[in-house]
């Protein structure tokens, strides 16, 4: 159990997807923008990342038997695809009110790189199906608390007087890594 | 035959200059922070990029008529995938060295936008040749730029160039995380700079012509 926590703790804190791993910075820089659709966006990779992450398990564990590993990054990447497909149709027809509010996030998801990245992380560790599980929640739990503190900071930096190279993405990026610096503060917080 | 060749140029060219993935459209920018704590680092990771998109374009290019519209996205990604796994195992064979200090980013690149984007938005729709340039275009200016970050991050930080020591004055941070982040927002600011620069000096230059023509009238 204290094992599970610990690994929930680390890749949220310790290992944060966005500021110390670097994944996930495409719509990490460009969804940030209103805080409701970081929300959207944090929700849509939580969900979806827990999930693939226990499909991916199994799958992991097959190729492995079949002693076919060379085949991972085909097979991860086109599950993903499909699963993000099956369920924007599964929630676009049962229920619509959360498709309104998740619909559009989640062809943008397939190509994040933080959902391959955690499968292939997750195979790399070598963890076991309930540590595969929470650490694939603990990060997209990280990437969506990033994502939301980000977008906070964002909307009011659109009140300020940028010099005129520095707007947009340049102050984005100094502003993440301000943000990546406070995150370090973590380090070795957990062994 | 003076304008294809023109036309050959300025697709290999842009993407170089123009619309330089890095500084300009802001794509792939995980690979980029992440790998660039030296040198040789970003130099290895541009060029897996630039084989995987040139040979990803081409591929793309030949089969556009064949396939349907609706599936295309799937058999963009098998395609990059295939290369990017060849790519995997021809380095994990070759380079290990690099390999290891890659890591996870190499299975990663099938998920660079870099290389579904120019997929989608050139090699679908032109024939293999103009592909091909554009491919190897993009993809070194991918490699320049990670090359400039990793060299900027590596002498800040490491006080070395290429694995070449320099002096001892050392500045940890920029080899962090935190370093990665902050170095390439001030080059996007520079990058930027000079494009404001540049369209003032148009503009300036476009004034007076009109000056002159009106004072001859």
């Amino acid at each position: 159990m204290m094992e599970l926590v610990l690994i929930i703790i680390s890749a949220m804190f310790v290992n944060n997807f966005v500021f110390s791993r670097f994944l996930g910075i495409c719509p990490y820089l460009g969804v940030s923008k209103k805080m409701d659709s970081a929300v959207g966006m944090g929700m849509a990779v939580i969900f979806v990342m827990t999930v693939s992450a226990a499909i991916a398990w199994f799958l992991d564990k097959l190729l492995i038997n079949l002693g076919l590993e060379f085949l991972r990054t085909i097979v991860f990447i086109l599950v993903i695809a499909a699963f993000v497909q099956f369920i924007e149709l599964f929630i676009k027809k049962n229920n619509p009110n959360l498709y309104d509010s998740l619909g559009i996030y989640l062809p943008l998801i397939t190509t994040n790189c933080a959902i391959l990245g955690l499968v292939v992380l997750n195979s790399m560790l070598k963890l076991n199906f309930l540590g595969a599980v929470f650490h694939a929640l603990g990060a997209s739990t990280g990437f969506a608390m990033a994502l939301i503190i980000f977008a906070a900071i964002r909307e009011r930096l659109d009140l300020y007087d940028i010099p005129k190279p520095f707007q947009d993405l340049s102050i984005a990026l100094v502003t993440a890594g301000l943000l990546s610096m406070a995150f370090m503060g973590f380090q070795g917080m957990v062994k | 035959m003076k304008e294809n060749e023109n036309m050959a140029w300025y697709t290999f060219k842009k993407g170089i200059t123009s619309e330089n993935p890095t500084y300009v459209q802001a794509l792939g920018m995980c690979p980029t922070l992440a790998v660039t704590t030296a040198a040789i680092n970003g130099l290895g990771m541009g060029l897996a990029v630039t084989v995987v998109l040139t040979l990803s374009n081409i591929i793309v290019s030949l089969i556009r008529k064949a396939v349907p519209k609706d599936i295309r996205i799937p058999i963009f990604i098998t395609v990059i995938a295939t290369f990017v796994t060849m790519i995997d195992l021809l380095m994990h064979a070759y380079t290990y060295d690099l390999w290891k200090s890659l890591g996870i980013f190499i299975p990663l690149i099938v998920v660079n936008c870099i290389i579904l984007g120019r997929a989608e938005a050139f090699a679908s729709k032109n024939p293999v040749h103009y592909a091909a340039l554009d491919g190897l275009g993009m993809g070194i200016g991918f490699t320049l730029s990670l090359f400039l970050l990793g060299s900027i991050r590596e002498i800040l930080g490491n006080g070395s160039w290429m694995g070449i020591h320099l002096w001892n004055f050392k500045m940890f941070m920029f080899i962090l995380p935190p370093g990665a982040f902050i170095t390439l927002g001030f080059l996007a600011a520079f990058f930027n700079y000079l494009k404001i620069k540049k369209e003032e000096a148009a503009k300036a230059k476009a004034k007076a012509a009109k000056q002159a023509q009106a004072q001859k009238a």
